[in-house]
């Protein structure tokens, strides 16, 4: 298989289950879910997902250790102040930038 | 307004602001695939077949590595799990406009920002109003995309390093302030962040597992725990 057709191949798979868990619960999934236990898995998931994505890969995500640290504790002093999503990316990108400047 | 049929026009109105800020975050992922080397037309594709920040970003990098098949809906089944949920309350939500046909084609654009405005609104969705709400995300998502792959190349190699952080520090903005409100949310994010480290930095576990599937064992991991600890009240849970 060409590296092309294994990418494509990898994209209609990434959207065809994206696609099935979003379709399957509105199209034939009419009631509420009963068990407490699932539903709580299904909260928290998002907030474990994000954070095992960020860290450590964050570190890694400019191609420059420290600049990347200054950037994360930007993100995270920004967040703490309850700053838009936008915003926050922006600060953190914007002190990546100057970091690397001056480290 | 709230007595009164939610109409197109109020769900293109309430989708602007989505739309805008989907328009960014799609442009620091354009440049992301860039990076990773995707041609800019396939990174297009993604964004307009998925719609999902987080799975995108997953997705791309076990494209680039030419993951397999099994890894990238695995890892797409846990990460996007959220919309399961989503689509349950959004389908009690939904009036009989939602005729089974229209189901199929709304289930395509349940995002977070969608759904959060969705099931805010104190009446029950009709179908003209929920794909007017989703039109300008849909389309901000694919333009960003499209600008951000094709510039992606073409920044310069300072301007392209400080974006590569844009996606994680808004992730950050998301899990951070509820996890600094609430404990349950607190011990998931720390305990995730703790074991996803552990995975990376310990050898033996990098060297024998792909980054997608340790990020979804790290993630199910704290989520099962979090769930069996701190199990979740009836409001928390829409």
């Amino acid at each position: 298989m060409s590296k092309l057709a294994h990418m494509f191949l990898l994209l209609f798979a990434m959207a065809g289950i994206t696609y099935l868990i979003r379709m399957l619960p509105l199209v034939f999934f009419r009631k509420k879910i009963k068990s407490r236990y699932i539903r709580s898995l299904l909260f928290y998931i998002p907030y474990a997902v994000l954070s095992a994505m960020t860290f450590p890969f964050i570190l890694y995500s400019t191609g420059n250790f420290s600049a990347a640290i200054v950037g994360t504790a930007v993100a995270l002093i920004a967040a703490a102040f309850r700053l838009s999503l936008i915003i926050v990316a922006v600060l953190s990108c914007a002190a990546v930038f100057v970091a690397v400047l001056i480290l | 307004m709230e007595q009164s049929p939610l109409k197109f026009k109020h769900g293109i109105k309430d989708g602007l602001p989505i739309g805008l800020g989907y328009l960014s975050v799609a442009f620091a992922f354009g440049v992301q695939a860039s990076i990773l080397g995707l041609p800019a037309l396939f990174s297009t594709l993604i964004s307009m077949t998925n719609l999902t920040s987080a799975g995108q970003l997953a997705g791309i990098t076990i494209i680039a590595a030419l993951g397999s098949v099994a890894e990238i809906m695995l890892v797409q089944l846990v990460i996007n799990s959220r919309y399961f949920l989503m689509g349950v309350s959004l389908s009690q939500k939904a009036d009989a406009t939602f005729t089974t046909g229209k189901r199929f084609i709304a289930a395509a654009f349940i995002t977070d920002e969608i759904f959060a405005v969705a099931i805010s609104k104190r009446q029950a969705i009709n179908f003209k109003y929920f794909i007017g709400l989703a039109v300008l995300p849909y389309i901000g998502w694919t333009i960003g995309t499209v600008l951000g792959a094709f510039s992606g190349d073409i920044l310069p190699a300072n301007l392209q390093a400080a974006l590569g952080i844009a996606l994680y520090a808004m992730f950050i903005a998301i899990i951070f302030p509820p996890a600094v409100k609430a404990l349950n949310i607190c011990f998931t994010v720390f305990s995730a962040a703790l074991l996803s480290c552990a995975c990376y930095y310990i050898p033996f576990i990098r060297n024998n597992l792909s980054e997608g599937f340790a990020i979804i064992i790290c993630a199910l991991v704290s989520a099962a725990v979090a769930a069996a600890i701190f199990p979740v009240k009836e409001k928390d849970n829409e």
